[in-house]
């Protein structure tokens, strides 16, 4: 067998894309991320908080209504989405000219909230949810075996990605929404609800935490601490695409966790700080980022 | 005149009455300090269920001890030595506590141990794997009490080898624990005619597992070994899952697992799994009825830290009350004097490296037929006597045995 650095070419193209499966989380997330931040300036510390509750949501509305997984897939993040435009509208809103880090303190301090609750309600052990019928079982590639549901991941997170690009920088809607941000007094005289248009991209940004929750809550525990332990990643993430950088955030994603996964591979006890390696790295030399434009 | 003599020698007479009294229990009040991980991932296996059972320790001695009230107070470790090493120091220096229970993450206990052998107070540790805190990190200040690594490795990894599990993929959670855990399960495999075909350490905690489960499937080994606890077992044994590892034909030994994660995993997913444990709610009529009181105010049955917690806050109080004093070195000595026969323990003793020796149990996790309701979850196979199961004070590097 084929070797690179004394590890078989078969072992490596299954860490790949293994490593693409994990970074389609990171993409999904630093999107919302910064989607968040490139629209409304809002450095949103609850977003592992909301990724969590869209899982969480997924495995109570199953327990307790039997709501399936195709329903929790809308239902979850919708849910959540009405909480992030609430939590927007009532606080958000009233530090909203404030610096940015009055919105980082507010959001990290909610988190902590929303955190500290459900670990009262639900502990940390993890609640189990039962990977949909459709996608029990998997494929044997020849060089690994690839159950469906990951695959149902990658392509599910790559399609609402490439939707969210598409809507933000090719529609109408999208041209309002970054128009909004640029002037908003004027967008207003244009007869455009800017604070309405706001409030629904918070949601927005949230909403996509929530599905990648969803997403997330068959195949890892599900318990009120799983947002924590990613959220510092995502960020890293998405510094290093360049913050609210659209598209830098769903490369980068996918790219760090093709990183990570190999750093697994080679030198596993090191996959928990290599994304921050990169980080360092990338900031000494391109302080704004992979995709962020120069200030 | 004589009146004022009398007078005085009384008054020196009960001044010297009263500091004896105070000598004997330090502020004339027994201070204990729970420390554990309250919120994080280690919170369900001892967490506020853990300060429960010292709670309940404490009533069923009546709240006091020669006269002296005993008070408890707690903080969450966040599974930082630093916060523990800080908590503690204050604890010892400022609020004067004589005693620190819970202790959960190795690192945890390892830091917070070193402190209390600066100051003289005593740890008795629950929570804590590593069997180093007995071996090169022994101090004559702590007391470790519920398991440790090598009964773990001694029960399940003997087992799986001589089922004919020869060939091992070791799995390691990478800090203090994992490390001992990894060390004392390859000698087992070793001295029993394994062998050891890879060792992968991964960060703690890690989210993810698919990739360690794709090394360990293509490693060829005959079983895949999880040196780790808390979610990252429980993560890793559902990835195993969705991988086809077992179907696949290798054998997932998880080498510590808990009641609590069991629970969370449910019997579907976790049936048949052989693991070691130090006790179980259901092993016999005194852990079956403490623990039925331990329900009714927490609504779980407890996890073998959680009755360990009790029995070792009742036998340290016992001590405190025989000894006539709360000072570290004369309770620790009358605690080692006195056998433990109690709901967690028949026949258990300390020994001088501060290991408590008790029987320790192979069980198996029951089958959802087997299973009457969601805490009916094991059964035991096979009783390991205390003497077999922890390591021999002859192989100890502790400084307190002269070997």
């Amino acid at each position: 067998m084929s070797m690179i650095f004394g590890v078989p070419i078969a072992v490596l193209s299954g860490q790949l894309l293994l490593g693409l499966i994990n970074g389609a989380f990171y993409a999904l997330l630093s999107l919302g991320l910064a989607v968040i931040f490139g629209l409304l300036k809002i450095i949103n510390f609850a977003h592992g908080a909301f990724y969590m509750l869209g899982a969480l949501c997924t495995v109570v509305l199953f327990n307790t209504l039997g709501v399936n997984y195709w329903v929790a897939l809308i239902l979850a993040p919708l849910i959540v989405g009405v909480l992030g435009v609430l939590i927007e509208f009532f606080l958000l809103r009233k530090i909203a000219n404030e610096d940015h880090i009055y919105s980082l303190l507010l959001t990290f301090g909610l988190a902590l909230v929303i955190q500290g609750v459900l670990t009262n309600i639900y502990g940390v052990s993890g609640l189990r949810y039962p990977i949909p019928e459709v996608f029990r079982g998997g494929v044997n590639l020849g060089f690994m075996f690839l159950p469906y549901y990951r695959a149902w991941v990658i392509v599910a997170a790559l399609v609402v990605c490439i939707g969210t690009w598409f809507m933000i920088e090719k529609t109408k809607l999208g041209s309002y929404l970054r128009a909004g941000t640029e002037n908003s007094q004027l967008m207003q005289a244009f007869g455009i609800n800017v604070p309405l248009l706001v409030s629904l991209t918070y949601g927005f940004g949230v909403m996509l935490a929530a599905f990648a929750g969803v997403l997330a809550a068959p195949i890892y525990s599900v318990t009120p601490v799983m947002g924590a332990n990613i959220l510092i990643i995502v960020f890293a993430v998405v510094v290093i695409g360049g913050m609210g950088s659209i598209l830098g955030a769903v490369i980068t994603g996918l790219a760090m966790g093709i990183i990570e996964g190999l750093t697994k591979v080679f030198y596993p006890e090191a996959s928990s700080t290599v994304i921050f390696l990169v980080m360092v790295l990338v900031l000494l030399v391109r302080p704004s980022g992979l995709f962020g434009k120069e200030a | 005149m004589k009146i004022m003599k009398k007078l005085l020698s009384a008054a020196i007479a009960s001044a010297l009455i009263a500091t004896t009294a105070q000598a004997a229990i330090s502020d004339n009040e027994i201070r204990i300090g729970y420390l554990a991980d309250m919120s994080g991932t280690y919170r369900d296996l001892a967490g506020p269920n853990g300060l429960v059972a010292l709670q309940m320790a404490v009533e069923d001695v009546g709240g006091q001890v020669n006269g002296a009230n005993i008070r408890v107070v707690s903080a969450d470790d966040r599974n930082s030595p630093d916060v523990a090493s800080s908590t503690v120091r204050q604890w010892v220096e400022n609020d004067g506590v004589d005693m620190v229970a819970g202790l959960v993450a190795s690192s945890v206990t390892i830091a917070a141990t070193r402190i209390l052998e600066q100051s003289n107070r005593l740890g008795i540790v629950s929570g804590s794997a590593a069997s180093s805190i007995t071996n090169e990190h022994c101090t004559p200040n702590h007391i470790h009490y519920v398991y440790d690594t090598y009964p773990l490795a001694n029960g399940t990894a003997q087992a799986v080898v001589q089922e004919g599990g020869d060939s091992w993929f070791i799995l390691t959670a990478d800090y203090a624990f994992g490390h001992a855990l990894e060390g004392d399960v390859e000698k087992v495999v070793t001295a029993n005619g394994g062998t050891i075909v890879q060792k992968v350490r991964h960060p703690f905690p890690t989210g993810d597992f698919s990739s360690f489960i794709l090394q360990a499937q293509s490693s060829g080994a005959k079983v895949v070994a999880l040196a780790n606890a808390g979610s990252d077992t429980t993560n890793a044994i559902t990835t195993a899952g969705e991988f086809g590892l077992t179907q696949s034909g290798q054998t997932l030994a998880a080498l510590l697992l808990f009641l609590t994660d069991v629970h969370a995993l449910g019997v579907q997913a976790a049936q048949g799994i052989q693991l070691t444990t130090g006790w179980y709610w259901d092993m016999d009529d005194d852990a079956r009825a403490w623990s039925d009181r331990f329900m009714q105010r927490t609504g779980v049955r407890p996890t073998m830290v959680h009755a360990g917690i009790y029995s070792s806050t009742v036998h340290y109080l016992n001590a405190v009350k025989e000894a006539g004093t709360d000072e570290a070195q004369a309770v620790r000595q009358q605690m080692m004097n006195t056998p433990i026969n109690d709901m967690f323990a028949k026949g258990g003793y300390i020994r001088e490296d501060g290991r408590m020796v008790h029987d320790m149990y192979l069980a198996q996790v029951k089958t959802p037929a087997e299973s009457k309701d969601e805490w009916d979850l094991y059964k035991i196979v096979r009783t390991i006597p205390g003497d077999e199961a922890y390591r021999p004070l002859s192989e100890s590097q502790c400084k307190l045995v002269n070997n």
